[in-house]
């Protein structure tokens, strides 16, 4: 029996990307936040997420190389159809990680703006994530409609970041800041229940390959349990998040895994939606073999020593020490 | 060459030379701060630990504009050269991959434990994480040099069914002239770093004669420096003899040897004449490139006339010169630097310092655009032209979005060299 390589390196992808939209979610959400808090919580907002950022943003390398190793013919296609939001997207995560570092070192005006700019640089990387997905899953359709879609699935990854970013912040922060995230959490839930129903309704219309997975009787039956699975995790983050601090962080994540297990089985096995499949645009066997080998060799390393930093930082920031 | 592979070429170019600025400071870097992080370890000295929480500083801003840039990277190998992955991505793309794996994720996990868990985790354990980072660093860099060698001098390679595919990976990367460029790579990083770290004390010791650690830390710099740059220019010469064994036209075209002759002289400087063929203004050395080039005075040294392609002449030959102008006004200073502080800390060799202190950024970017452009009109030498892997994007988008790249870039530089003059200005006490 020969191994389906492009099958698991359309998983091993697809895992690099949740992990990516999870934790650097919670950090984008975190940056987007800071425009709604006081000046006095920005420190400590900063101070839980200092030491994950950067190896967060290391899961979108991971994501994008593995398309651009695995599936190099679709890399193109995608990149180069998403030239325009790709650039902005790096230009805000540049901005972004520049802004983190001087306002640390920046006093006076010169923090505020640098607050500012990552706050900002935060936005226009999190819209644009969401403008390239929908324009993804519509496979780079042109027109109004197209664009229309694009744009409501950006609005709705803001609040999804925002939702993540609110919770992180109960989870890791205390006292006042914990009770305010607690409403913006809440008001992030809002957010998200309303763009995963919009989205979820306009998907079938935009697209006929999604409209006829989802709507085959019987199996829509089965089906229904992922939409009604996630309403159950948003009911979860609502009803704890007065009681718990780790809780509703779960069920954001949850409903993260959720929506993008729908997402998943809507665009399989394309990986440019109605043209190229995952087994039309595979890399070599050659190539992937070799990659599967370091996979499988460093990844549980990787793991293992995220798990460790996220140990070593693990319970509430107090106080906002930059380092050094 | 139109319009469109034009913007695609200038915007990965300045793409990849912004990026490129960063990690060529970090990698020796890295290293330095973790001997910083290892004296106050051993010796305890407050005036360690405050070197070491300064130079952090400066290493984690140099880092974070490395990652930002480099993210960008990854995404325009495909947007920019859609043809390349195409053509060689079974061989490039694991390569680039490896890199993710094993440096990336190592150095930025470990870097956050680095800046921010000094108070909670053992002294050792934060010891052994400024070395990982250090050692994910170089590691990266032998990642991506492999890949730029193997564009350089492709082996280990077989056709299969028109597809290009790797037949032996250790033969595809350590290809020809993997080991001399990741040398010559490496020393320029440290010779870069070093500079930086002399350049920045420098300054500080300008506004604050009495800082000892600064004094100590430009000592420090000036005495890497002058160790490395004699090193640097023995294993460019290494570097030089094996690219005219395996790239002659690169050398003919940097050395601006129009025509294949005995005993070919040296040009130490003109303005090359790409339609007459004929270097303008030239001053000669006799015999000098075949002497330097072949270490045989009377050596025959093939010109460009015998060559079917080769690379444009006149940015190649002037990189060349800046490059190696830079690499002796660096030994110069650093052998002075060393030599005079023993006894004293003259102001003139303080702005001297403070004046060079990115001047291993000349220097790469120069040697960097005499390796890149050496290489034209190929991408890969022999297997893929550089015309046939644009593609994708189109003439506007590129333009919109390298103009906003540029005013980005602009910005951020500025905010970085300001925020380095502005900490090392402070100093670390």
């Amino acid at each position: 029996m020969s191994i389906d390589l492009p099958l698991i390196f359309a998983a091993l992808m697809g895992v690099a990307i949740l992990a990516y939209v999870v934790l650097d979610g919670y950090d984008l959400g975190v940056g987007m936040l800071m425009l709604a808090s006081e000046r006095g919580d920005h420190d400590t907002m900063i101070a839980s997420i200092g030491p994950f950022w950067d190896a967060n943003e290391t899961w979108l390398v991971l994501g994008v190389g593995l398309l651009l190793v695995a599936f190099p013919l679709a890399h193109g296609i995608v990149l180069g159809a998403l030239y325009l939001p790709v650039a902005a997207m790096l230009v805000g995560l540049m901005l972004r990680g520049v802004a983190f570092e001087l306002r640390i070192k920046a006093e006076g005006w010169h923090r505020e703006l640098w607050n500012w700019l990552f706050s900002a640089g935060s936005y226009l990387a999190a819209f644009s994530q969401g403008l390239m997905l929908g324009r993804y899953i519509l496979g780079f359709e042109p027109g109004f409609g197209g664009w229309l879609f694009s744009t409501l699935v950006g609005v709705s990854l803001c609040g999804g970041y925002m939702l993540l970013g609110a919770t992180w912040l109960v989870l890791r922060t205390e006292g006042g800041l914990r009770d305010r995230s607690a409403v913006w959490a809440r008001w992030g839930l809002g957010w998200v229940a309303l763009a995963i129903a919009l989205v979820s309704l306009a998907t079938p219309f935009a697209s006929e390959t999604v409209r006829e997975k989802w709507f085959d009787f019987p199996r829509t039956l089965g089906l229904m349990l992922l939409p009604v699975a996630t309403l159950g995790a948003g009911c979860w983050v609502w009803l704890t998040l007065d009681k718990s601090d780790w809780k509703p962080f779960a069920g954001a994540v949850a409903i993260y895994v959720l929506a993008f297990a729908g997402l998943a089985y809507s665009l399989f096995p394309y990986v440019v939606m109605d043209s190229l499949t995952i087994w039309d645009a595979a890399a070599h066997p050659s190539a992937l073999t070799f990659m599967l080998i370091g996979t499988l060799i460093v990844l549980p390393f990787i793991i293992g020593y995220t798990a460790y930093a996220y140990r070593v930082f693990s319970g509430k920031v107090r106080g906002g020490s930059p380092y050094g | 060459m139109d319009d469109t592979l034009l913007l695609a070429r200038a915007q990965f170019g300045l793409n990849i030379a912004f990026h490129i600025l960063f990690p060529t400071i970090t990698i020796g870097l890295a290293w330095l701060v973790a001997y910083f992080r290892i004296q106050y370890e051993r010796t305890r000295d407050a005036a360690w630990l405050a070197t070491y929480k300064l130079w952090v500083k400066v290493f984690a801003l140099t880092f974070a504009m490395g990652v930002v840039t480099g993210i960008t990277m990854s995404f325009q190998f495909g947007t920019n050269w859609p043809g390349f992955m195409a053509a060689v991505g079974n061989i490039a793309g694991p390569l680039l991959a490896y890199e993710v794996l094993t440096a990336f994720f190592l150095e930025a996990t470990f870097l956050g434990v680095m800046l921010f868990g000094m108070d909670r985790v053992s002294g050792r354990v934060h010891v052994a994480s400024a070395f990982i980072v250090a050692a994910g660093t170089t590691l990266s860099a032998f990642w991506i040099l492999a890949l730029n060698s193997w564009m350089q001098t492709p082996a280990g390679h077989i056709e299969v069914d028109g597809e290009l595919i790797a037949a032996s990976w250790w033969a595809v990367i350590f290809n020809p002239s993997f080991p001399h460029r990741l040398t010559h790579m490496l020393l320029a990083s440290g010779i870069t770093a070093a500079f930086v770290v002399a350049g920045l004390s420098a300054w500080r010791l300008i506004k604050a004669a009495d800082d000892a650690a600064a004094r100590k830390t430009l000592l420090s710099g000036a005495r890497i420096a002058a160790v490395l740059v004699p090193l640097q220019i023995f294993v460019g010469d290494l570097h030089g003899l094996n690219t005219l064994e395996h790239q002659p036209a690169k050398i003919a075209a940097l050395e601006a040897i129009w025509k294949t002759e005995r005993g070919a002289p040296l040009t130490l400087f003109g303005i090359p004449n790409e339609q007459e063929k004929r270097t303008d203004y030239a001053i000669m050395v006799p015999k000098g490139a075949s002497l330097i080039l072949a270490h045989d005075a009377n050596a025959e040294l093939k010109g460009l006339e015998d060559f079917e392609e080769h690379p444009p002449v006149a940015p190649v030959f002037f990189a060349f010169r800046i490059m190696v102008g830079m690499g002796m006004m660096m030994l110069a200073l650093s052998w002075i630097g060393v030599l005079v502080l023993r006894k004293s800390t003259p102001r003139w060799l303080l702005w001297s310092f403070a004046a060079f202190t990115f001047s291993g950024w000349i220097a790469t970017l120069a040697g960097w655009l005499v390796t890149e452009i050496g290489r034209q009109p190929w991408l890969v030498t022999g297997i893929l032209l550089t015309s046939d892997a644009a593609g994708g994007a189109t003439g506007a988008e590129l333009g919109a979005s390298l103009t906003a790249y540029v005013a980005v870039y602009a910005v951020m530089l500025l905010s970085y060299m300001v925020t380095l003059t502005h900490l090392a200005g402070k100093g670390s006490s």
